[in-house]
């Protein structure tokens, strides 16, 4: 009788750690990145990809349809090599365009895709021609003070 | 004369301090090699998951709530002066399964669980159990010792996941229920920004080697000691500084390898 109730006991413990392993996997945590969902890889060039990371999302009209699997670096174009991660269920024409875009001012920076209207899709291993690097502050900042350095100049 | 005394001091002492590193070694390892005749008689170590596992749920389970609580109120009034409140279920998440589970957790279970192992060992010794044990031909290492360090093993990845899910809920409740905090936007924000590998995963292999630590080093303190009430007791205080030092410094150095880029 004694080791039934000591069995009850320890096996409640034990289910609610598992219980709360599950829930933080589950509902805190974004199960998404450990999808068994077939997906197809593309991959597209940059001049600057900003503070892009590995599983970051790739999104189509804001609906995420894709996660960023690799960032190399091309040493023969100069250029960041990003490879996509597409959901297999989602198909893009040819000529679409990519673009590293920023959630809110100061967040997570994602790879947002155009359609294009080409008749063929996009399938594993193609490339996007058309791409828009990351818009870097610093750049932004010292543009500003050209153009402000210019119009100075002018009305001199 | 005064000066080769001190050299001589300073070296002894460094020489002791290796050579208990080197044989606490021994005995983990030894511990670890006996433990898979240990597994024969699995109810020796669910006796211990009860005795050090289901005691701590308590103090687990009421720490991760109010530790909750408290992040839920301290992350509002920092977050809403950015106008990013939405981001608190993010911040409570993040900051429960990644560090203040694991960590708060293994501080509690050396409080809780590590010293009633080293005074219970502690005292075996001093009522010469052990080594009436070793007379009768059974190894306290394989009988006493593994049990329990298996049982820790176990016990502390399981406890640090209740005290973050207890955690979040009490974040939830402070931050939906007090504060009137969109319910929507504290679980969704928490979902895109919370990582399955690197956050939830990570916490869970940090408590598992805490685990591992702490239990290790509890039993060791308790094996260790001269057979007197003094040592008893200050072993059992030696088990609280030396497991909390060594949670920092592993929690340190998991982070640095788990979370750097």
């Amino acid at each position: 009788m004694q080791r039934k109730s000591l069995d009850v006991w320890v096996g409640l413990f034990v289910v609610f750690g598992v219980a709360a392993l599950m829930f933080l996997a589950l509902k805190a945590g974004n199960s998404g990145t450990f999808s068994l969902a077939k997906t197809y890889e593309i991959t597209a060039k940059f001049d600057n990809i900003g503070s892009l990371r590995p599983q970051a999302a790739v999104k189509a009209s804001g609906v995420v349809v894709g996660r960023v699997a690799r960032i190399a670096f091309d040493d023969k174009s100069y250029k960041a090599a990003v490879t996509l991660e597409m959901d297999a269920t989602y198909k893009f024409p040819k000529d679409s365009s990519a673009k590293i875009l920023t959630a809110g001012l100061l967040g997570e920076q994602y790879v947002g895709i155009e359609a294009g209207g080409d008749e063929n899709n996009l399938a594993q291993g193609d490339k996007i021609a058309r791409t828009q690097s990351a818009a870097v502050l610093e750049d932004l900042i010292n543009q500003f003070i050209y153009s402000k350095a210019a119009e100075g100049k002018d009305s001199n | 004369m005064i000066g080769r005394r001190v050299l001589a001091g300073v070296g002894n002492t460094v020489r002791d301090y290796v050579e208990s590193v080197g044989y606490a070694t021994r005995t983990f390892f030894t511990m670890i090699g006996l433990s898979p005749g240990m597994m024969r008689r699995p109810r020796l170590v669910i006796e211990q998951l009860h005795f050090i596992g289901n005691y701590s749920l308590l103090i687990i389970t009421l720490s991760g709530l109010f530790v909750g609580m408290v992040l839920g109120l301290q992350g509002y009034y920092t977050l809403s002066k950015y106008g990013a409140s939405e981001s608190l279920g993010l911040l409570v998440a993040l900051g429960l399964t990644r560090e203040l589970g694991p960590v708060i957790t293994g501080l509690l279970f050396a409080g809780r669980a590590g010293t009633s192992l080293t005074a219970e060992i502690g005292l075996m010794k001093a009522g010469e159990q052990l080594s009436a044990m070793e007379m009768m031909a059974v190894n306290p290492i394989q009988r006493v010792l593994a049990p329990r360090f298996w049982a820790g093993v176990i016990a502390v990845p399981l406890l640090a996941s209740i005290f973050s899910a207890v955690g979040i809920f009490g974040g939830y409740l402070v931050g939906v229920g007090l504060i009137g905090v969109d319910a929507g936007a504290f679980w969704s924000q928490m979902q895109s920004g919370v990582d399955l590998w690197k956050d939830v995963f990570n916490g869970f292999v940090k408590s598992v080697v805490f685990g591992i630590a702490i239990t290790f080093i509890s039993l060791y303190q308790g094996y260790e000691t001269r057979p007197t009430p003094e040592d008893v007791a200050g072993a059992t205080t030696r088990t609280v500084v030396v497991s909390s030092l060594m949670i920092w410094w592993l929690d340190f150095m998991l982070t640095a390898l788990m979370f750097s880029k």
